[in-house]
């Protein structure tokens, strides 16, 4: 019996055919080197399209109201914002907090998918490491802005000052300090390093065609990039180490946003659920951000080959992912606030739901639970402009999070007498949404002068890379 | 002819065959030599003999130089320098002084990393020979090159156009220095 299995077990086998289940293609249409040379190249080396002023024109304008909002603060005071007790946080740690986010998609991207050796990432992680970037810059406005005479912002670090009083590094508002900086500028080195090979082909290409300013610019920045293989060996391990350690850097970052809000004794703050969550919603909010920024791009450069329908299945798992993390923490946040047993803390949720804000919660639960669930189906992910619609939901979602977290906890403090309503001032409407202005500057730039994907990455993964071509020779 | 010239530069059209073409410059003992390739190529280190990168020492010199930063700034400013008292509990702990030294492990990892990578490479060096010749732009765009320099003890031109072309270069040209 058991020889007769096993003698016919092969003659099955041998009908059974395995699945084949091919890796996905990451540049479409067999493209060469050279197309992928050219095509980046000469998206900077092209005339600037007309549509690139306007956008241009108009970004600068929206990113007057930031300048002119902020002039008015600094000449007036930080009293023209909306804040009065109880509210003393509002629309500027929900706007920092709100950008913080945003960058963490990038760092995602560039060193937690490069360590996971997610090759998709190369056509994408150019373009959001510079909303990384770009977001931090935006961010940082509003801590700074806030502390009120911002000419003392430099006593957020530890310089020696007349009083001879150093700061209180139990604060987590000083580990912010450190983590906000240290992500900037550890984002804007890794960045860099990523750009130096692209920088030396642009800064020969500019040499052929005669254009010796340009290409002295680029070459300087290239810093005498030769691709030679004892170069890249280096490069890639420094890449790899980066990787590594942007990884606990971009957790540890949203973290210590966390604590911030859960190191108080606020109800409605203090959960230890924080750390996770925020991290989770930033990610959650990045890749929202990621998909409203790189659908444009895709069809306005005809980037389809380098940024193809995979590219965007992908993108639209992560914030299926992390979105229905964030649902998780919302529930997990009433379950603990009742199994708890702590009457404050039980008000401070149920009134998140049906108080003075409960307009805010349910427009975050619309955005952030329910929005994110269209993506389990793949009619919705083949239509990018429904992907890119529900990413704009998915950003305002994740603004108004951190506006129900903030707000509604403080609206609603531990003396009933001091309660408030807190709405924001015309001041504040403007410098929130001139940032976008800010951001879009600082984009149109980048895709201007910057080559938009780094074109030695995606060389890198593509078949004529590999010398052993689909059999090995070792 | 031999003060002026850098060496040798031949090109190849795809990594296989830089890849082979190496192995055999590796083989026949030249120790001055490179390729240049667009990106980089899976398995080239070996096929060219180059070690490990050392960038992982320079990055953990910078990780605990970054970490006893933080810890002792922390030691130095609220326990030393000003004790200050905050909420009758200790001037110090590794505790709380722990998120800002962490962040600076990273900050000072990464600048280490980074100038460590430089400082390997030589870089940044805006004159070089190589970069004069008009194979780089094909280098850095689609094409893989070998050079071998002149400095090499094994170096002699006729033998060393020779040896390129037996393994499949094509182009080959000398470079002035």
């Amino acid at each position: 019996m058991a020889h007769a299995e096993s003698a016919a077990a092969p003659a099955i086998l041998s009908e059974v055919k395995p699945a084949e289940l091919p890796r996905a293609t990451l540049v479409e249409n067999h493209r060469s080197f050279s197309w992928i040379t050219d095509k980046i190249c000469g998206i900077i080396e092209g005339k600037t399209p007309g549509w690139w002023w306007v956008c241009f024109a108009l970004a600068c304008f929206v990113a007057s109201w930031t300048v002119a909002g902020i002039t008015y603060l600094v000449a007036t005071g930080v009293g023209v914002w909306g804040h009065a007790n109880p509210v003393n946080w509002a629309w500027d740690i929900v706007n920092f907090v709100f950008w913080i986010g945003i960058g963490h998609a990038g760092t995602l991207i560039s060193a937690i998918l490069c360590l996971l050796r997610q090759k998709w990432r190369t056509s994408i992680n150019r373009a959001a490491e510079a909303m990384t970037i770009f977001a931090v810059v935006c961010a940082g406005i509003f801590p700074v802005f806030h502390v009120g005479r911002v000419w003392f912002a430099w006593y957020l670090f530890p310089i020696p000052n007349a009083n001879e009083i150093w700061q209180n590094f139990r604060s987590p508002l000083e580990w912010d300090v450190f983590a906000v900086s240290t992500y900037g500028t550890v984002s804007v080195l890794f960045w860099y390093v990523g750009l130096i090979p692209d920088l030396a082909i642009l800064r020969d290409r500019f040499f052929k065609a005669g254009n010796k300013v340009r290409s002295f610019l680029y070459g300087l920045f290239a810093m005498g990039w030769r691709g030679a293989n004892r170069h890249w060996s280096n490069y890639e391990m420094a890449y790899l180490v980066l990787a590594g350690i942007s990884t606990p850097l971009v957790l540890s970052v949203h973290t210590i946003v966390s604590f911030d809000f859960a190191v108080s004794l606020l109800p409605g703050w203090h959960t230890t659920i924080f750390p996770p969550y925020f991290v989770a919603g930033a990610i959650f909010s990045g890749f929202g951000m990621v998909l409203t920024l790189m659908l444009p791009l895709r069809a306005v450069f005809k980037l389809e080959d380098l940024i193809t329908q995979y590219h965007i299945d992908c993108m639209c798992k992560i914030t299926l992912a992390t979105g229905t993390i964030v649902g998780y923490a919302y529930g997990m946040e009433f379950f603990i606030a009742w199994y708890g047993a702590n009457p404050n803390e039980g008000f401070a949720f149920i009134n998140r739901a049906f108080g003075h804000y409960a307009w805010a919660y349910w427009i975050m639960i619309s955005c952030n639970v329910i929005t994110p669930q269209f993506f389990w189906f793949k009619a919705v992910r083949n239509n990018t402009a429904v992907v890119w619609v529900l990413s704009i939901f998915v950003n305002v979602g994740m603004w108004f999070e951190r506006f129900v977290i903030i707000v509604t906890s403080l609206a609603r403090d531990f003396l009933p007498s001091s309660w408030g309503y807190y709405s924001p001032s015309i001041v504040e409407i403007f410098t929130f949404f001139g940032t976008f202005g800010v951001f879009s500057v600082l984009f149109l730039l980048f895709i201007r002068f910057l080559p938009i994907m780094p074109m030695a990455e995606i060389k890198g993964v593509m078949p004529q890379a590999d010398p052993h071509a689909g059999h090995d020779h070792h | 002819m031999a003060a002026s010239s850098h060496g040798v530069i031949a090109t190849f059209d795809t990594s296989a065959d830089i890849y082979h073409a190496a192995q055999k410059v590796r083989d026949a003992g030249y120790k001055f030599w490179d390729c240049i390739t667009p990106c980089p190529v899976h398995g080239l280190d070996g096929a060219m003999g180059v070690k490990r990168s050392k960038v992982p020492r320079f990055s953990l010199t910078g990780g605990i130089l970054g970490f006893t930063t933080g810890m002792s700034m922390i030691w130095f400013t609220g326990a030393y320098d000003y004790q200050l008292i905050v909420g009758g509990k200790p001037l110090f702990s590794p505790m709380f002084a722990f998120p800002v030294s962490y962040e600076l492990t990273i900050l000072l990892t990464a600048f280490f990393t980074i100038g460590g990578m430089f400082f390997l490479n030589g870089l940044p060096m805006h004159y070089h020979p190589v970069l004069k010749s008009d194979h780089i732009h094909a280098g850095l765009d689609d094409k893989f090159l070998i050079v071998i320099e002149a400095r090499d003890p094994q170096f002699d031109a006729a033998a060393t156009k020779a040896l390129l072309a037996e393994i499949g270069g094509k182009d080959i040209t000398e470079i002035e220095d």
